[in-house]
């Protein structure tokens, strides 16, 4: 019976070959990520434990919280005398302070900041070059002494840097000009993630940090035969509040934290991505497994004749899918070193170089690929398999025999309005129900989804009628007989029709979702820009995220034309014992801004003072509070201070600026160390005029990484990071609709072996090959337009209901996108029928009739 | 000689064997009471108009069909009461399969194909009788090709190699010869004479063609769901006037 079920594959190569398809691109993700993010987790790892190489313990600042990290926040600095005291500690036989910086600026040739991508500028302090705590190797020239920086290499290679040439150095305040003495290398990576290197001496970085008097760190080195237990509770005795020492090897673990947090995340995602693909492949190979069962009906009922029992048929039907199964993940887990491999030449072009010390292949990742891939295929070869054993003997004798319909083939619809309900309850638990974590939230809502796509998929059974109809009238006008033919085949064998258009409507479900969202998020953003933002520029970073130095707010201030700059900074605090964002603002937001004040005024802005704050309403009904409660606040510096609420304002829809508290600038900058701005605003005589913008960027000249907006364009550079990630979102469903062109393709090639005998009768009576390929390429659009609209209204559902539970999108319905994802649907059935449709037109009508 | 012979020689008997087909208004009666007993080492040739029953007679006999009333023994087995598994294994025991479509396995050579019974019954086939086996339908040296680079004839030759290799009880055999040019049907029907001489093979074959029913041992004939006829070995002639007889012109 093996021998019966491989040769049986042997004999339908391309049909194998095509279902397989559908697996080995799922597998092919899975595989993929995991080579993927393993690789770039050992050479991150493999970066920060060489930073820490030649220390034993490492001192550095604490925070007085936990910090969630998002803002790139980090604990404060520490007072530089701390570097003496740990000197003076016996066992400490080296000890070397240093201070850093993720916003340390190189100003190109062009004038411009130097950045790839959304990696960071790290600039660090190497007080020695030759110290065992350097990491770093020179490539060429010098260690940097005063005034002067070194540059990574590649950096200086992208940017033709010189040595011995002056450059533009920005990280807290204006633009300085430093010599460039050497170029340096990290270890034996060429870059970090893109990340640009700029190393100073002590005394310069600290001045450009804005750190002066500060340390970061301190690298300690132990005396000989000391451990480094002993060394950390010696130092812990002595050091001051604010400090925290660690062995070197937990250090890098803490510095590395975030990293594996983002790649822990980037995993799940990838992986999410590769799971949808899956789905969508079982759907596939259910429905190829279920025609060519179908097709094979007198075969099962010959071998029942002689003697093969129900368990025979099932077995064989299980080793099939089986070795289908294991090929196509072996093939898929393979290939995914290649998609690895291609997604890090891809970044690479990106200009957002991944580290990469060799491709990671773990076990793991075999054992992973292979389980799943011939999981999924096992089971959905499942349901046509059981069908086969229900084939009679009898069937072997009569002609043209079908296979019987499933016992359960009259609950399909009842069952299929229950899979739905049952669908639509567990998204709307997990969307509204109370107090769920993220992780059963995502469960719950990932458990809903797929109810609802299994029970759409069966009860599209009943849609295909009148879908077909409607959708095929536009066949039956532009194909003529071969489009009615056309429309008729697609309405034939519901079943199929529906299968296949299934697979096709997952994806455009997802790709409607996220477009309904992303179109929600956009016109909340555009509406609450324009509620509170009613001045005339504003001024960001480059990247218009990172934050700026308050210098450049001071510089457009002297702008000639400028009335009122209003300037918003971010950081961390610690409120009703919970780490929040905070905000403050300059007097000036009075005048730049305006907020829906539900208790205060407009005029709370400019009135802060030293213990004034703001909140918005849900905050305030969250924690009770009213117009003269008191408010405490922790800064990560351990400084504790009472602000008293003064208004409570209504934020639009799309959220505001605004942390969870906000308060003024001045009492800020004396809260946090080296204080800068996120954004300012900026009123101006005349509102938006050429002589303003020009006005505005010339005072910006010493910022190279400020850049001022308009209101439109900021709305814009703002969104444009949402772009980049739809654009990700949007490549990443487009495996599945792969995964369902294939599964298109598959029908037709399956439907034309099938109707060999009418296609050659066709011929016969006088259809040319030309309404041949018609005919197939209309019926295979017809399948493509039901999947692509059954998707498109269950996505637009789907995202409705989401923008429902987010509270600060409204729905907004992505018209143009719709209509591109309906015509994307034609398209993915105009080429899945290509090759079906040359095959069918090839048929030698007289072979054609003779077949059997 | 075959260790399921029966003393009285009777090897598959059918006893007030009725089928209705449908309910009602609509009802059909392809079988209204047939009895039978097939003899043990002899060829039956089931004769009969289309839509006299005789397809139903044999779909009936073989446990493909279940009669909506009567009983049918094959071997001593009462088989109309069997569940599916205890029928499967009737099936590798005593009965083999001649199709008039061949029903061969496309995938499959016609080695495969004849000793396909045997694989799926987990046994393997005796050499010796194997080998003249394939000596007597005379496919030595078409072993190795598949259903697809065969003819006809060839083809029903490896069904029938299929049917006989494991020596079942009985063969039944629906119009061997219907989907065959007249001399390669002529030269089938010798090989399944021989195969009876020579092996003793019980066989049923169901057929409309006076010259296929003229090589059995016994003929019989159906009209309207009845047994009408019992003609000893007969001439082609005199059996086309015996179903002349039965069709009213």
């Amino acid at each position: 019976m093996i021998r019966f079920a491989l040769k049986g594959l042997l004999g339908r190569k391309l049909r194998t070959a095509l279902t397989a398809l559908a697996i080995v691109l799922g597998v092919t993700m899975v595989s993929g990520t995991y080579v993927l993010t393993d690789s770039i987790d050992e050479a991150f790892d493999s970066i920060f434990t060489d930073v820490r190489r030649g220390s034993d313990v490492v001192v550095s600042g604490e925070a007085a919280f936990d910090l969630t990290g998002g803002s790139g926040a980090t604990a404060p600095p520490f007072e530089e005398s701390v570097l003496g005291q740990v000197r003076e500690i016996e066992g400490v036989a080296v000890a070397e302070g240093s201070v850093d910086s993720e916003s340390a600026q190189l100003i190109g040739d062009d004038g411009k900041a130097v950045t790839y991508g959304g990696a960071p500028n790290l600039g660090f302090s190497i007080a020695d070059g030759n110290s065992r705590f350097n990491p770093l190797t020179l490539v060429e020239g010098e260690w940097p002494g005063p005034e002067e920086v070194v540059i990574d290499s590649a950096t200086a290679d992208k940017e033709n840097f010189e040595i011995g040439e002056q450059v533009g150095v920005q990280a807290a305040g204006p633009v300085d000009r430093l010599r460039i003495s050497g170029f340096i290398k990290f270890g034996s990576v060429d870059t970090i993630g893109g990340a640009t290197l700029a190393g100073f001496d002590l005394r310069t970085a600290q001045r450009l940090f804005d750190k002066v008097g500060k340390l970061d760190e301190i690298a300690v080195a132990a005396t000989e035969g000391l451990s480094d237990e002993e060394l950390i509770s010696r130092l812990e005795a002595e050091l001051p509040e604010g400090t925290q020492v660690l062995g070197s090897i937990q250090q890098a673990e803490e510095d590395a934290e975030e990293t594996n947090e983002f790649i822990t995340f980037f995993q799940g995602f990838l992986l999410a991505f590769a799971g949808i693909a899956l789905f969508v492949g079982s759907f596939v190979i259910a429905n190829s497994l279920s025609i060519t069962i179908a097709q094979r009906t007198r075969e099962f009922a010959t071998v029942r004749t002689l003697g093969g029992s129900r368990r025979q048929v099932l077995g064989s039907i299980i080793i099939e899918s089986l070795v289908v199964g294991a090929l196509a993940s072996l093939t898929g887990l393979f290939l995914g070193l290649g998609l690895a491999k291609l997604l890090f030449w891809l970044f690479d072009l990106a200009g957002f170089t991944l580290p990469n010390s060799g491709l990671v292949f773990e076990r793991r990742t075999i054992i992973v690929s292979l389980l799943v891939g011939i999981l999924v295929t096992l089971v959905a070869s499942l349901r046509p398999a059981i069908r086969a054993t229900r084939v009679p003997p009898i069937a072997a004798v009569r002609e043209g025999a079908t296979l019987p319909e499933s016992r359960f083939a009259r609950f399909r619809t009842p069952g299929s309005i229950v899979l739905l309900l049952l669908g639509f309850a567990a998204l709307a638990y997990g969307l509204f129900g109370d107090d769920l974590g993220t992780t059963q939230l995502l469960t719950w809502m990932g458990l809903g989804a797929l109810l609802i796509f299994i029970g759409t998929a069966l009860f599209a059974v009943r849609l295909v009628q009148p879908l077909a109809g409607v959708l095929g009238i536009p066949a039956t006008r532009i194909g003529g007989a071969a489009g009615k033919l056309a429309r008729d085949n697609a309405r034939r064998n519901p079943q199929r029709t529906a299968s296949t258009a299934a697979a096709l409507m997952i994806g455009l479900a997802l790709v409607t979702l996220v477009a309904v969202l992303a179109a929600g998020i956009t016109k909340s953003f555009r509406t609450s820009v324009d509620a509170i933002f009613t001045s005339d520029y504003a001024i960001t970073a480059q990247n218009n995220f990172s934050p700026i130095p308050i210098a450049a707010a001071e510089a457009a201030e002297d702008a000639l034309g400028v009335e009122a700059v209003a300037s918003v900074r971010t950081a961390e605090a610690q409120i009703f014992g919970s780490g929040e964002f905070v905000t403050a603002v300059t007097p000036e937001a009075e005048d730049a801004l305006t907020l829906d004040w539900q208790a205060g005024s407009q005029g709370v802005l400019g009135n802060l003072g030293r213990n004034g704050a703001f909140v918005d309403d849900g905050y305030a009904e969250d924690h009770g509070l009213q117009v003269g409660s008191p408010v405490e606040i922790l800064t990560p510096a351990g400084e504790r201070v009472e602000l008293e609420i003064m208004g409570i304002f209504d934020p639009p829809n799309g959220g505001s600026p605004f942390g969870v508290v906000t308060f003024s600038a001045e009492r800020f900058d004396q809260l946090y160390d080296s204080p800068q701005n996120l954004y300012s605003f900026v009123q101006m005589r005349g509102d938006v005029t050429e002589e303003n913008t020009a006005a505005l960027a010339a005072a910006l000249e010493d910022f190279p990484n400020a850049k001022s907006q308009t209101r439109e364009e900021f709305v814009d550079n703002q969104i444009s990071g949402l772009s980049a990630i739809l654009n990700i979102l949007y490549v990443l469903l487009a495996l599945s609709v792969i995964v369902s062109l294939f599964g298109i393709i598959n029908t037709l090639v399956l439907t034309v072996f099938e109707r060999t005998r009418e296609l050659g009768m066709l011929r016969a009576i006088g259809m040319t090959r030309r309404q041949t390929r018609r005919m197939i390429r209309h019926e295979s659009v017809i399948t493509a337009l039901i999947g692509g609209v059954l998707g498109i209204v269950l996505g637009v559902v789907l995202g409705g209901l989401l923008v429902a539970r987010i509270e600060f999108i409204v729905f907004s319905l992505p018209a143009v996108q719709l209509i591109a994802f309906a015509i994307a649907a034609i398209v993915v059935g105009i080429v899945a029928a290509i090759f079906p449709a040359r095959r069918a037109a090839k048929l030698n009508p007289l072979e054609a009739l003779q077949y059997e | 000689m075959h260790e399921n012979g029966k003393a009285d020689g009777a090897v598959v008997v059918g006893t007030d064997v009725t089928r209705r087909y449908g309910s009602g208004d609509t009802a059909v009666d392809a079988l209204r009471g047939v009895s039978l007993a097939i003899a043990q080492g002899k060829l039956t040739a089931v004769m009969g108009p289309s839509g006299s029953g005789k397809s139903t007679l044999m779909h009936i006999l073989a446990g493909l069909d279940k009669p909506t009333s009567g009983s049918v023994s094959i071997a001593g087995t009462e088989i109309t009461t069997l569940k599916d598994t205890d029928l499967t294994k009737l099936r590798r025991r005593h009965i083999g399969f001649v199709f008039q479509f061949f029903n061969l396995l496309p995938m499959l050579t016609a080695e495969e194909n004849i000793v396909l019974p045997l694989s799926i019954a987990g046994t393997k086939p005796e050499r010796s009788f194997f080998g003249d086996l394939i000596d007597k339908v005379g496919l030595a040296d078409r072993l190795h090709h598949r259903p697809a680079e065969l003819s006809g004839g060839q083809q029903q030759r490896v069904a029938i190699a299929r049917a006989l290799v494991s020596r079942p009880t009985v063969l039944f055999a629906d119009e061997p010869t219907g989907n065959l040019d007249s001399t390669t049907g002529h030269e089938i029907l010798e090989l399944m004479r021989s195969s009876v001489d020579a092996y003793g093979q019980t066989m049923v074959m169901v057929t409309h063609d006076p010259q296929a029913a003229s090589i059995a041992d016994r003929v019989l004939f159906l009209n309207d769901g009845l047994i009408v006829k019992d003609m000893p070995r007969s001439s082609p002639g005199d059996i086309l006037a015996a179903m002349s007889e039965l069709q009213p012109a």
